[in-house]
């Protein structure tokens, strides 16, 4: 194919994606607040396109969030991150896909810092034996989660039960995509379309028939800010930037938000019902919310998956609207249920933001 | 060329980000946090490329070095190269070794900080987990979160997590040898030591503000004087 003007730049930015043989890592913000995220991208990825992607118990937290916290030392953050190097290499793997944005950053600094200063990768290799008895080799490929959701879109598109696509206009839905400053801000050569043109959702949501908005605060950080949002002293910071995010989309009317960084769902969802309680102010249709999914969710809706096996219940801002314009069936009846369909107490409403 | 330049040279994050500023105002136009706060990541690279150790000094006892969100935005941009939120962080890392940081209130809230996140890490092997993810302490979460944290063992175990269980899966308990090893390599990498002089320094200062380590800790992670944003009056 011959690429022109801007379709030309973009395929300069492309990367290319091992197809197979992943290990991967887990990401503690998915887990806790998304965690039928990385159940249905392992379902996904495994059952639906029969591919080799191994876990062990034995990984942990890559450290990130204390790192950026600032709370450990750079060289206990590199070190956690060669033990993680560590577990991939003893159990035969070369590729490495992490679950979070911050833990891709982490990976990704740690192998280019030790790129340039190899006495630093020589000391950590040092530390790690001494603190564990483990040696390793730097993966060949490190991928985050949605690269590998990218790169099978159009396998995903193929089987899709439905499209984001309003199915009783047949338009498109208009999807504003978030990716998270440390997919690419850091090393913009490690992210699909780099800085200036990341598609890695845009590209997702095109395949699956709906229309990527562009708005003037497209790029800016959702706020997260480690210790701005961590310490509740400083979450101003926090919900000041997201607010500022939503003032800027809000006229092109989005139908959805969908994120890349596990940590920006939750502050785009949840300053959402606090701005709401705060200023009596929604973003949605009719009291309504911007319904804000991450891209594992979003391509299991697409594949047929019930709503409430992937979590979309545990989002404070209501996807109702979203599955009513993509005709995606759900029990109102089954939403808080507990395990096994047991009757747990109902979660509490808010104020003024209308959750189904 | 004085002490405190030095040992910043010394950080990989500096070598990083640190190569000569221009002064253009880039990294300050793009940056979410000189948006709300009293906070200008040019003025500061161009105070740290004078090699001052009395201006790094007070930097280093400043709150304006712990506005910042390493969001990493200013590294795209800067047409130098520089990252201000690389030389933000030796900053930040050289406070928090000499116990400068104690000396601003945005600096102390490192103490809540460290005893939260590495506690995390060290007892649970994840930074974040719902087991010590207090609604009181976050309200912005929710009363969708307020029910997940109710009923943890449900909710999570409803969208498949292995909630404190053996074995892979989303929030297993991570066996107790790898957090031995995760301890292990604290003990290595100065870790456990930087854990301990934020604690002396923290109690130091918790005893000149006539408080104890939990009223310091409480107060550290709620309290905020007004005076850090843009659009505030006053100054601290
Ligand atoms: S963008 Fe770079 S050169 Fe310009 S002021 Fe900031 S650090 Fe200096
Ligand atoms: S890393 Fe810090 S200085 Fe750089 S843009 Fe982000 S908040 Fe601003």
């Amino acid at each position: 194919m011959i690429y022109q003007g801007k379709q030309k730049i973009w395929s300069d930015y492309q990367k290319d994606i091992p197809d197979d043989h992943w290990f991967y890592v887990r990401s503690c913000i998915r887990q806790s607040f998304f965690p039928g995220s990385e159940k249905f991208f392992m379902k996904i990825v495994r059952d639906d396109l029969g591919k080799d992607i191994y876990e062990t118990e034995h990984h942990t937290t890559c450290g990130g969030i204390a790192y950026h916290c600032d709370t450990i030392p750079q060289e206990t953050a590199m070190t956690i991150v060669a033990r993680q190097f560590a577990l991939m290499t003893e159990a035969g793997y070369e590729n490495l896909v992490a679950s979070c944005i911050t833990s891709f950053g982490n990976y990704c600094e740690t192998i280019e810092t030790w790129r340039e200063f190899p006495e630093l990768e020589a000391r950590v290799r040092e530390h790690l034996w001494k603190a564990c008895r483990r040696e390793f080799k730097v993966p060949k490929y490190v991928a985050h989660a949605s690269d590998l959701v990218y790169k099978f879109r159009n396998e995903i598109a193929a089987r899709a039960k439905f499209r984001l696509v309003d199915h009783e206009t047949g338009e498109p839905l208009r999807i504003v995509e978030h990716i998270g400053c440390h997919y690419s801000k850091m090393f913009p050569h490690k992210g699909v379309g780099g800085a200036e043109y990341p598609c890695v959702l845009s590209g997702m949501a095109e395949a699956w028939g709906g229309e990527v908005i562009d708005y003037p605060e497209r790029r800016h950080c959702c706020g997260f800010g480690f210790r701005q949002y961590l310490v509740r002293a400083n979450r101003g910071y926090s919900l000041s930037n997201t607010h500022k995010k939503f003032e800027s989309m809000e006229p092109y009317h989005p139908d959805c938000i969908i994120t890349n960084c596990p940590g920006c769902p939750f502050f785009l969802d949840r300053w959402q019902y606090v701005i709401s309680e705060m200023e009596g102010k929604t973003y949605g249709q009719d009291g309504h919310g911007i319904p804000v999914l991450t891209y594992e969710e979003l391509a299991a809706l697409v594949l047929g998956y019930d709503p409430w096996d992937m979590g979309l219940q545990i989002h404070q801002v209501g996807l109702e609207p979203l599955l009513d314009k993509m005709g995606v069936p759900y029990d109102p009846s089954k939403k808080y249920l507990g395990l096994n369909e047991k009757e747990i107490m109902k979660p509490g409403l808010p104020t003024v933001l209308k959750c189904c | 060329m004085g002490k405190l330049y030095d040992e910043l040279c010394k950080d990989y994050r500096f070598k990083e980000g640190m190569k000569t500023c221009i002064n253009c105002g880039t990294c300050t136009a793009i940056c979410p946090a000189a948006e709300f706060y009293r906070y200008d990541p040019r003025k500061i690279l161009d105070t740290v490329q004078r090699k001052d150790d009395e201006d790094i000094l007070a930097l280093l006892k400043s709150e304006t070095i712990w506005y910042c969100g390493e969001c990493m935005s200013c590294l795209t941009r800067c047409p130098r190269k520089n990252g201000a939120g690389l030389v933000i962080m030796a900053l930040r890392n050289l406070s928090i070794k000499l116990g400068y940081f104690t000396e601003s209130e945005k600096g102390r809230q490192i103490y809540p900080l460290t005893k939260a996140l590495t506690g995390n890490v060290l007892n649970l092997g994840y930074c974040v987990h719902p087991s010590t993810y207090r609604y009181e302490d976050h309200p912005e979460s929710g009363p969708v979160f307020e029910w997940v944290l109710e009923h943890k063992e449900d909710v999570y175990k409803r969208l498949g997590a292995n909630y404190a269980g053996e074995g892979p899966g989303i929030l297993r308990a991570i066996p107790q040898k790898d957090l031995d090893e995760l301890k292990a390599i604290f003990d290595e990498t100065g870790g456990t030591e930087r854990i301990e002089s934020v604690e002396k320094f923290s109690e130091k200062k918790a005893e000149e503000m006539g408080m104890s380590l939990d009223e310091y800790k409480a107060y550290t992670f709620t309290h905020c004087s007004r005076g850090h944003f843009n659009n505030e009056q006053e100054t601290l």
